[in-house]
């Protein structure tokens, strides 16, 4: 083939007064022009802006450029615009470059204007420089088992699995205990609304039981997984039988465990209770005495567990308000740290709570309340001195606490987990219903404390983020991956699949020997098999050696 | 039934909204009553909790 020649085009970004403030960008822009193959330069304003992106396009179009290096800001916030501006205008999205002169230059130089002008033209030397060995690259399609898997049937998995199989998705749903429901079945009354929790739960269970696109297993436990996005093959048992299946993407609403305050404030379980064991007192209307002391954060808001568990004030107004609706001469009283009656019911509720006569005193965690056989003594941080509450029974507020399956399941999917042992999201803001795992998504208080609404609202998310790769029946990848770059000099050591932190290599025996094989839609083209490869047989796409090379001398060619 | 779907409101929500559907393959028409898209969060710096750059 005959070679094509090279046409680079280089738009330098003012980035408004970002790069513009600290480095004479007209001056870049100058310099770029003069550099080899380039045939075209432009600075911008802001290249990101419609105008600037245009510019890009006219370039390619006008100008017959074949290469295309952006010097501006970060890749990771802004290479995919520039990509799809290069394809738009009909050259391959992976024949552009992108140089970072903001964040890795003017910002961190800004009073080193000269060095920094110097940093600035290495850096677009370099971009040039490996631009001219750019190939361009085909984006990668792969297929997706149209079913999806969701493990935890508690109120968030029943949802989940429900809205899925609602959209005409297959859906297998996995509950380890022998009966579906999770928390609900053991509780009381739902606040804010005042309903029972096990009619709510119950209905939810019969819809998932008699959905036809469901199939629900109960007693479960999962054994193994392997494969990632679209294909997940998953191994789990269920009442003595084993069952392999194959999913397209994965929802986990695995819930969360109560903390038990074993050795806190004389915790027997009968005087001194949870309100996980008080709701259970309530189920039967069995409360005795008038005198009730309910204390806060029991256990959490801790050195040893800094989360505030969320749910546990609105748990105990709504009990509260339950103690003083059956029996108006009981005194309640609930010691607290902060109360966290966030939104419009869970205020309504306080407020309710108050004019039934449930009295708050603030307590402070460096003088907490001391509990005794038929007192509980606190210290009143506004009146500042102590009380004596007589007390028939004191009920413990207590966090929810990861549940003891979370470690398996995230060993078992390869996802992360908090501080805490919840389940992580792929980022907190902007993509709180993904794992950072493709296919794997997460819901209710698997992921942090939550009550029943929350549950629902990320099961319903979770469900409408999980259907995209179904109903797309296919995913689309990203091809700068790894790749043999001299496949007859692999021997199939085996180092690469090692040290593959997405399990995308494995060995295979060929009719050549020993091989690695590249599972392309698992690899995310981190580089470290490139860099292991002592045989030099992998590369990765977009940074071979011969292009990072080309940099190096475009450095050293100043 | 017509499959297109109508969005109200091209702030953070809409937004999202409108890519999660359009990737499920829907037509999403998307109306904001301001000359850009954006809303609020494009008129911002940084946004808690992990204060990246809102745009
Ligand atoms: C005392 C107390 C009172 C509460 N009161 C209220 C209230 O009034 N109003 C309100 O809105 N919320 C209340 N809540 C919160 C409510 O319980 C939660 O919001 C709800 O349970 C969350 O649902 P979930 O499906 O995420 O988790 P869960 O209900 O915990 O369900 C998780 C399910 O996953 C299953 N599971 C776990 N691991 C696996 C595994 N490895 N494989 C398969 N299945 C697995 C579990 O067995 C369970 O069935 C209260 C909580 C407590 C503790």
């Amino acid at each position: 083939m005959e070679k094509e020649e090279l046409r680079i085009g280089v738009f330098v970004c003012k980035c408004g007064s970002n790069i513009a403030g600290y480095l004479d960008v007209e001056a870049l822009d100058e310099y770029a022009s003069a550099l080899p193959n380039v045939v075209f330069t432009q600075w911008n304003l802001y290249t990101c802006s419609d105008v600037g992106l245009d510019e890009i396009k006219k370039g390619i179009k006008e100008q017959n450029l074949n290469r295309v290096v952006v010097a501006s800001c970060s890749p990771r916030t802004h290479e995919p615009l520039f990509r799809s501006i290069c394809a738009e205008a009909e050259l391959n999205p992976y024949l552009f470059e992108m140089v970072n002169i903001r964040d890795q230059c003017s910002w961190v130089h800004m009073n080193e204007r000269e060095p920094a002008m110097a940093k600035a033209r290495d850096l677009i030397r370099m971009g040039v420089a490996k631009a001219a060995l750019l190939e361009p690259q085909e984006i990668i399609t792969s297929e997706v088992e149209v079913r999806a898997l969701v493990i935890g049937g508690g109120i968030a998995g029943l949802t989940a699995a429900t809205s899925l199989a609602n959209r005409g998705f297959p859906v297998i749903l996995l509950e380890k205990e022998k009966e579906l429901g999770g928390m609900l079945r053991s509780l009381n009354r739902l606040a804010p609304m005042d309903v029972d929790a096990s009619e709510v739960i119950s209905k939810k269970i019969k819809e998932a039981e008699d959905h036809p696109n469901i199939d629900v297993y109960t007693g479960a436990a999962i054994d193994k997984v392997e494969g990632f996005i679209g294909k997940f093959d998953v191994t789990f048992s269920a009442n003595g039988t084993t069952k392999d299946v194959r999913l397209g993407v994965v929802i986990i609403a695995t819930g969360a465990g109560n903390l038990v305050p074993e050795g806190m404030y004389q915790y027997d379980g009968q005087k001194v209770i949870t309100q996980w064991e008080l709701e259970e007192k309530l189920k039967i209307g069995k409360i005795d005495g008038n005198n009730v002391v309910m204390i806060q954060c029991v256990g959490a808001r801790s050195a040893e567990r800094q989360y505030c568990s969320r749910i546990c004030c609105a748990v105990a107004i709504k009990n509260a308000i339950l103690i003083k609706q059956m029996n108006p001469a009981a005194k309640v009283y609930i010691l607290y740290r902060d109360i966290m009656a966030y939104g419009v019911e869970n205020e309504e509720e306080l407020r309710k709570a108050k004019q039934l006569g449930v009295r708050f005193v603030k307590y402070d965690p460096e003088r907490p309340p001391v509990v005794e056989e038929d007192k509980v003594t606190v210290f009143h941080h506004l009146m500042g001195k102590e009380l004596e509450l007589p007390q028939d029974m004191v009920v413990l507020s207590t966090p929810l606490i990861a549940s003891e399956d979370a470690v398996k399941i995230a060993n078992l999917f390869r996802v992360t987990l908090d501080e805490n042992k919840f389940f992580l999201e792929a980022h907190v803001k902007l993509r709180p219903l993904d794992c950072a795992t493709d296919g794997i998504f997460l819901c209710g208080s698997a992921h942090y404390p939550k009550d029943v609404r929350e549950s629902i609202l990320q099961a319903l998310g979770a469900a409408s983020r999980a259907s995209i790769p179904l109903a797309q029946g296919e995913i689309k990848i990203e091809p700068i991956i790894s790749t043999f770059v001299d496949r007859d000099a692999c021997r199939g050591c085996g180092l690469c699949v090692a040290l593959c932190p997405y399990g995308a290599l494995e060995i295979e025996e060929t009719d050549e020997g020993r091989k690695a094989n590249i599972i392309t839609v698992a690899c995310k083209g981190c580089g470290v098999c490139a860099a292991t490869c002592f045989r030099h047989a992998l590369g990765i796409n977009s940074f071979t050696d011969e292009q990072i090379q080309a940099q190096i001398h475009g450095f050293l060619a100043a | 039934m017509s499959k297109d779907i109508l969005v109200i409101g091209g702030g953070i929500a809409g937004m999202q909204a409108s890519l999660d559907l359009a990737d499920m393959g829907l037509q999403v028409h998307m109306v904001e009553k301001l000359p850009c898209i954006g809303g609020k969060m494009a008129q911002l710096d940084k946004t808690f909790p992990t204060n990246d750059c809102a745009m």
